[in-house]
């Protein structure tokens, strides 16, 4: 046990001393904040007033043709030869040019400007005109605006779910979607990233010749434990320093924005609000909490750290073995895949299992130790029944038990094993060699 | 008294036998040679002895205990293949590997402070392993076999990649270890090294142990009753029984010859014969190398002076 730990501590430090890890532990926060704070920061610095010549030969058009903050319309008579030398002598930005048109029928509307238009102005100056000819349309058919709105009437179903005993649950569909989904996809990217490392660390151990050395000091049993679990506390850091830091630099950067004279905190969620995408994303955080707190949050974060743990532990025994029976990284390719498959397929599969979390897919995949760690991570915020949960938790425990032993004894043969392309059945062969 | 002995070894791999009934004892405070052509089967047997593996048949005691875990402190092993971590630092590294052999952080500190100052290499303690040459990190990865201060030392060919004055210095603390007491199997197949250096030996040759014994007794044992012989005149004729092997004339009016006598002929007989004919400068017994016992044994060669050693024999001046 003290020698597992000496590993251990060894494993752990050498990679949390590596620039690379301080230097992605620093970027990552960083680089999610960046893909918020950019788009937001250049619509802002886009956000002066543009003004817009109009040449309206239909008539359709009102005088008070309404632009945004934006953009300011103003009409210049008939004549779009003037219209264009104003832009050329850029007096305005764009011309917009209405032809003679039906209603039913608005085509052959034109934006002549020096420079390229950009996708927000082109958007913005539609949606102006959409709204100018519904008016028109409305008047033709002799309905009143003010009763039109007094129709709009905007729906939204709260679903509930029925337990025993307890009666009505509040439960959001969406929100357990994307917790599923959001948990899975961290227990399969970082059973990715960390599956490899332990890979890479054994490979490097051997090909560096140390394992004789160590060997001769410790069981190889011991050897890949301490890999692994170092390794599993390495991720463990790097995401509690993510979140730590990722906090800290999302507060600052709101710090920041709201305290800069020019840009007021409207403005702000003008500009997110008029980008459909971008509004959603600073919405998510705030639509996960209200919808995170529907779900049953005790039973969230312990079963996602166990099925995280296990999917991690489990995987990585097997990346182990890899790299014992590789000499090379570029050896490694063909047992890797057969690794991967399962991960990989349960990953994709997530997808259909979210559609239908009780189905007979969503059973067997979740009890199935390789696939457990995330399909049954996408039905956890579906509240499936209890019995099938720790079913497959018995179940990724025995399988992990099972998978461990088997690679354990793949790993200690292997890691000797120097210059010899192996083949699938000497690893069945080494699995049952006595030591 | 042994310290190891090992006791029918046997040990199959999936699609050849590495040992077959192998038996070695190795005397408490001496230079064991374990000798053999690649692939006999030495790495094997060591890696038994270390541990590593277990053998399918035979037992091994250390110290007359059947070896079990507990002993890996007292054994020291330097593979013959060897490296460390390159991305560690020389100091992190031995302080680490003292520890997996039991050592205390404490212990291990000051042990290591000794042999830096020995070797001289103090400021080496916070340089990065890929920065050091090879024959450097050799030095270190010898401190880290020594350093738990075992009973029993394993070194694999611990002389290859040294220069000269290193491999001196080496050979030197082998030598330092072995009067403290400590017991060292030296696996090899430079056999220049061996003389020097074995009170023992063993022979591995294709999975069998072929010979053993002190190194002495071996080499009286391999004895071919030959003699060289130089002096002044010319060596006419001698009775039939000499087998003259080699005759050569070095200068004009002198001699060398290689005679080689039936076994229970004295060497005064020799003389005899001798002395009327020619001046005697010398007279020596040629006794075999150790390699030239390695190559008799390891090629099956029945010949008890070979062409290629006669050769090298007449050579020699």
């Amino acid at each position: 046990m003290k020698k597992i730990l000496l590993i251990l501590q060894r494993e752990y430090l050498v990679r949390v001393q590596k620039k690379s890890f301080v230097i992605m532990t620093l970027l990552g926060p960083l680089l999610i904040a960046a893909i918020y704070a950019v788009p937001v920061f250049l619509a802002l610095r886009e956000n002066k007033v543009r003004n817009i010549a109009v040449v309206d030969e239909s008539g359709l058009l009102k005088d008070t043709f309404k632009g945004s903050k934006q953009l300011v319309f103003t009409p210049i008579g008939n004549s779009l030869q003037t219209g264009k030398q104003a832009v050329l002598d850029e007096k305005y930005y764009a011309v917009l040019y209405v032809p003679r048109i039906s209603v039913d029928n608005p085509a052959g509307i034109k934006l002549f400007s020096k420079k390229g238009i950009s996708l927000d102005v082109e958007g913005a100056v539609e949606r102006s005109l959409k709204k100018e000819i519904e008016d028109v349309k409305l008047q033709q058919a002799g309905i009143d605006k003010q009763v039109l709105e007094r129709i709009d009437t905007r729906v939204s179903v709260d679903t509930m779910s029925l337990t025993d005993g307890e009666g009505e649950r509040d439960s959001s569909t969406g929100a357990a979607f994307i917790v599923g989904f959001a948990a899975a996809f961290i227990i399969y990217i970082s059973i990715f990233i960390y599956g490899v490392q332990v890979m890479r660390g054994v490979i490097e151990e051997k090909t560096n010749r140390i394992v004789e050395v160590i060997i001769s000091s410790v069981k190889p049993f011991q050897l890949m434990i301490g890999k692994i679990t170092g390794i599993a506390l390495v991720g463990l850091t790097q995401f509690l320093l993510w979140i730590i830091l990722g906090t800290a630099i999302s507060t600052a950067a709101i710090g920041v924005l709201k305290s800069r004279d020019d840009v007021s905190q409207e403005q702000v969620d003008a500009v997110l609000k008029e980008s459909p995408a971008l509004e959603q994303r600073a919405n998510m955080p705030e639509k996960v909490m209200t919808a995170l707190n529907t779900l049953n949050i005790p039973l969230l974060l312990g079963t996602f750290l166990f099925y995280f743990l296990g999917g991690y532990l489990i995987y990585s025994a097997l990346f182990a073995a890899v790299g014992a029976a590789a000499d090379s990284d570029t050896d490694t390719q063909q047992f890797m895949f057969p690794i991967t498959i399962p991960l990989i397929l349960s990953f994709v599969l997530a997808q259909y299992v979210i559609q239908n979390p009780d189905g007979p897919l969503a059973f067997w995949l979740s009890m199935i130790p390789l696939t457990s760690p995330i399909i049954m991570m996408v039905r956890i915020p579906f509240g499936p029944p209890a019995w099938e949960i720790a079913l497959s938790m018995v179940l990724l425990v025995l399988g992990f038990l099972l998978i461990t032993w088997i690679a354990a004894r793949i790993y200690r043969v292997g890691i000797l094993m120097y210059g010899k392309k192996v083949s699938y059945k000497e690893l069945g062969k080494w699995v049952f060699y006595r030591v | 008294m042994y310290i190891l002995s090992a006791e029918h070894i046997r040990k199959r791999y999936a699609d050849h036998t590495a040992l077959d009934d192998v038996s070695i004892q190795i005397p408490k405070g001496s230079i064991f040679g374990l000798l053999g052509p690649n692939g006999a089967g030495k790495t094997s047997l060591i890696r038994i002895i270390t541990q590593i593996t277990a053998p399918d048949q035979g037992k091994v005691f250390f110290n007359g205990e059947l070896l079990a875990p507990k002993h890996i402190g007292r054994i020291g092993y330097l593979p013959e293949e060897r490296g460390l971590y390159k991305k560690m630092k020389v100091g992190e590294q031995l302080l680490y590997l003292a520890q997996l052999k039991g050592l205390s952080k404490a212990e291990a500190t000051a042990r290591l402070k000794v042999w830096f100052r020995k070797f001289e290499i103090e400021s080496w303690w916070g340089k990065n392993m890929e920065d050091l040459s090879k024959g450097m990190a050799q030095k270190i990865q010898f401190v880290a076999t020594v350093l738990h201060e075992p009973e029993l030392l394993i070194l694999d060919e611990p002389f290859t990649g040294f220069d000269p004055v290193n491999a001196n210095l080496i050979k030197d603390e082998i030598l330092k270890l072995r009067d403290k007491g400590c017991t060292i199997i030296f696996s090899t197949h430079r056999m220049e090294s061996v003389e020097e250096l074995c009170d023992y030996i063993a022979l591995i040759n294709k999975s069998q142990k072929i010979l053993d014994g002190p190194t002495k007794q071996i080499k009286n044992q391999y004895k071919t009753n030959t003699y060289v012989v130089e002096g002044e005149g010319k060596l006419v004729s001698l009775p039939s029984m000499f087998d003259v092997r080699s005759m050569q004339e070095p200068e004009e009016g002198f001699f060398k010859a290689i005679i080689r006598m039936p076994q229970g002929v004295a060497p005064n007989q020799l003389i005899e014969s001798l002395i009327n004919q020619v001046q005697i400068h010398s007279f020596v017994e040629h006794i075999p190398s150790m390699n030239e016992i390695f190559i008799r044994n390891v090629t099956g060669k029945t010949d008890p002076l070979p062409a290629e050693e006669l050769y090298k024999l007449s050579q020699t001046i």
